[in-house]
């Protein structure tokens, strides 16, 4: 992807645009996807997707409904296993075919549906499947102290009690506690699938300093979003995926919403009038 | 709240102890003490402010059953004497450990309504084993028919967990089925006459409902309970206050420390005193009351303070996230219902030793109905995820108070009936209205 310079003209082809060298961070990516696909039966979901996500970076993967963006997750997390191409993690080539295996690696996907049990509270599901114990007995005091080390990091601070019932909390406070169960895992790339899609102002503010936090501590994130606000507030690059084939991966500080709007619904960029890099 | 253990039992939601407590920002990692304990009065608000919402925990239990006491205390004076009570603590035995069985599988959203018949099952076995001609150890026949039950449990747990049949089928199966495997076997048994097996010889088993602590052993166990729950209590509290952690006030320790020594008190009082004649004495607190709330302890201790309780609460509540969180849903639901079957063994051991026999006759029906119920009414939902083994101890006393109350006002068996299918009803309106305001 980094050598793909010069193909300035892009036109009907459905070759990936890239915004030449300047898309590309220097140093190892932490996840490197070549040439990936996966087809249901007759229908080719993805099609040689090339992706490089670095270290603290976020990321973002839009299209339209349909493209693909959940599918390429669900790969990259291990939900199924792709049909063709290659992954590298930190460089060395790996096979992720179970969500165990994703986990492993330091992977955290927060689904749309956040998957907290509303029962417990923000600490048990902070905790849930990997309890701090002491002997046979759960070390309630350990974690209590963990999890709020850890809200207090992203800067939560909107939440009444960290033992209160997470069924009591509101949309956006959930997205933290999902996010902050990623801190705890010690997740190197965070996936988060239209984090924001139910939130209103106040609470889509949050999570988007929740993603810069993350980005802060150096975990990198791909964040899935409709929102091309959100996506130009917090990412630092923007992949675009077109009927499963990446469209264009371009640096959020070389383009604008414009341009944006048009490699998601075109699947491709009018010639450009400025050069980019 | 009932899902949570003991820690946050002791520590609601949110006295008004600091705007953002439990989080402090970076700026102000040590908060000194006075910030993050409460005065009791802020507790006190706390506790109001959860009960109106519906999340109050044991308290309207608590509260229902003082008003049944009143009823039937002002209908009838011997209600409150000293031998109707601990009759009432006999006849509760039953409810309770059935109860507390049911709130296991309850607690995953599932139901078992074989326990009545497996408990049925596992007091045959334990009988057969323990009367002549075997005579085998009183110790040894109950492991054998406990195990038995714990071996039922596992079937029927495989066949939900594994095969992904609907617990409710599977153990409507066992309702009928263990009632034929108990009329088989004692059918077989050539010393059962009529259909009864009596367990009159070894003593120790009649004892566990007939016999009673001596005096003196009754106050030493009382105060080592005491002893150890208030070192335990205090102990926690300073772990927590030490650690930095939002802690309750001394002053409630202690004063639920003082609670449970005047709740015991008043319990020993009763059964210490003569409840027999002034020739033959009897007195004593009865074996099975040390003996439940050591099954209540091991209980709640699994429940509210292991991995296992933890996840069946995870389960219960959502069962995606638990999968996604990589709790093993199959084993753990296999696990409750196996330990669902045990303790049903337990409350069939119980039921022998409060007839001194098992006979046919037994109604496995009944009884898992008063299981649901006790577990119910005492707190727990139908709707998994909410509830305690404490539970099951509230609402069995409850079930047991009705029960005998009305036998002493000589009501008849449909007046009994009727109430407790009004107070279950109540409990299960309960249940489902706060249910609502939570997921509002
Ligand atoms: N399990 C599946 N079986 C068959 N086809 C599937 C499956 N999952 C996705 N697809 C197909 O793959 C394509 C991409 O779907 P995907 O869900 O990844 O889109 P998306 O970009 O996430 O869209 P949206 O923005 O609507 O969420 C669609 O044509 C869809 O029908
Ligand atoms: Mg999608």
């Amino acid at each position: 992807m980094a050598a793909d310079t010069g193909a300035g003209a892009r036109s009907s082809d459905r070759a990936p645009v890239t915004t030449s060298t300047a898309a590309d961070p220097a140093g190892t990516p932490l996840l490197r996807l070549s040439k990936v696909g996966k087809s249901f039966g007759p229908v080719q979901a993805l099609t040689d997707i090339d992706l490089d996500i670095y270290p603290g970076e976020v990321v973002a993967l839009v299209g339209d409904n349909g493209a693909g963006k959940s599918t390429l997750i669900k790969t990259i997390s291990g939900i199924w296993a792709p049909d063709a191409g290659q992954e590298f993690w930190e460089g060395r080539p790996v096979t992720i075919r179970h969500p165990r295996d994703s986990a492993a690696l330091g992977i955290a996907t927060m689904y749309q549906d956040l998957a907290l049990s509303d029962n417990l509270d923000i600490v048990q599901n902070m905790f849930l499947g990997r309890e701090l114990m002491r002997g046979p007995l759960l070390d309630e005091t350990s974690m209590e102290l963990a999890a709020r080390k850890t809200l207090a990091d992203l800067s939560v601070t909107t939440v009444r009690s960290i033992r209160q019932p997470v069924g009591s909390l509101s949309g956006g406070q959930r997205q933290a506690v999902a996010v902050a169960r990623a801190v705890l895992e010690k997740a190197k790339l965070v996936i988060m699938d239209e984090p924001t899609a139910a939130l209103g102002v106040s609470q889509t503010a949050m999570v988007l300093n929740l993603v810069t936090s993350l980005k802060q501590q150096g975990v990198a994130v791909l964040l899935i979003s409709h929102n091309l606000n959100d996506v130009f507030a917090v990412a630092d690059r923007i992949t675009a995926l077109y009927l499963g084939r990446v469209a264009g991966t371009v640096r959020v500080a070389d383009t604008d919403t414009q341009q944006a709007v048009q490699l998601i619904t075109t699947g491709a960029l009018a010639p450009v009038s400025h050069p980019s890099a | 709240m009932s899902t949570t253990s003991e820690a946050s039992d002791i520590q609601p939601d949110g006295p008004p102890v600091h705007p953002d407590e439990g989080m402090p920002s970076a700026e102000r990692p040590a908060v000194s003490n006075e910030l993050v304990t409460g005065s009791l009065l802020d507790y006190s608000k706390a506790f109001a402010k959860r009960a109106r919402s519906g999340e109050s925990g044991t308290l309207p239990v608590l509260v229902g059953l003082v008003i049944i006491v009143i009823i039937f205390q002002t209908q009838n004076g011997k209600f409150l004497s000293h031998g109707n009570l601990v009759n009432l603590i006999d006849q509760a035995g039953i409810f309770v450990t059935l109860g507390m069985a049911e709130v296991f599988v309850l607690l995953l959203g599932e139901i078992d309504l074989s326990v009545g018949y497996v408990a049925g099952v596992g007091a045959v076995v334990t009988a057969e084993l323990a009367a002549p001609p075997h005579n085998v150890n009183w110790f040894l026949s109950c492991l054998a028919g406990l195990g038995v039950c714990a071996v039922i449990g596992a079937v029927q747990g495989l066949l939900i967990t594994r095969l992904k049949l609907p617990s409710f089928v599977v153990t409507l199966g066992g309702l009928l089925g263990f009632e034929g495997v108990l009329l088989y076997l004692i059918q077989q048994d050539k010393h059962a006459t009529g259909g009864v097996i009596s367990v009159t010889i070894p003593s120790v088993l009649n004892d566990i409902v007939n016999g009673s602590l001596s005096v003196a052993a009754g106050w030493i166990g009382l105060i080592a309970v005491v002893v150890v729950f208030g070192v335990y209590s205090l102990l926690q509290n300073q772990r927590r206050r030490s650690s930095g952690l939002v802690t309750p006030p001394l002053s409630l320790v202690v004063l639920k420390i003082l609670v449970v020594a005047v709740a015991g008190v008043v319990l020993l009082l009763i059964c210490n005193a003569n409840r027999g004649s002034a020739l033959v004495k009897l007195q004593g607190v009865p074996w099975i009351v040390p003996l439940l709330l050591a099954v209540l302890t091991v209980y709640s201790v699994l429940l509210g303070r292991m991995k296992f309780g933890r996840y069946l609460y995870a389960i219960g509540g959502n069962a995606e996230a638990a999968r996604r969180a990589g709790v093993s849903l199959n084993n753990i639901r296999l696990f409750a219902f196996v330990l669902c079957s045990f303790t049903a063994g337990l409350g069939g051991i119980v039921y022998l030793s409060t007839q001194d026999s098992i006979s046919s006759g037994i109604d496995g029906g009944n009884y898992v109905l008063y299981a649901v119920a006790a577990a119910v009414i005492g707190g727990t939902s139908l709707f998994g995820g909410r509830g305690k083994i404490v539970h099951a101890l509230l609402g069995g006393v409850i079930i047991a108070a009705i029960y005998n109350g009305m036998g002493l006002l000589g009501l008849s068996a449909a007046a009994q009936f009727m109430v407790t299918a009004l107070v279950l009803i109540a409990a299960v309106t309960v249940d489902a209205v706060s249910r609502r305001g939570r997921t509002a």
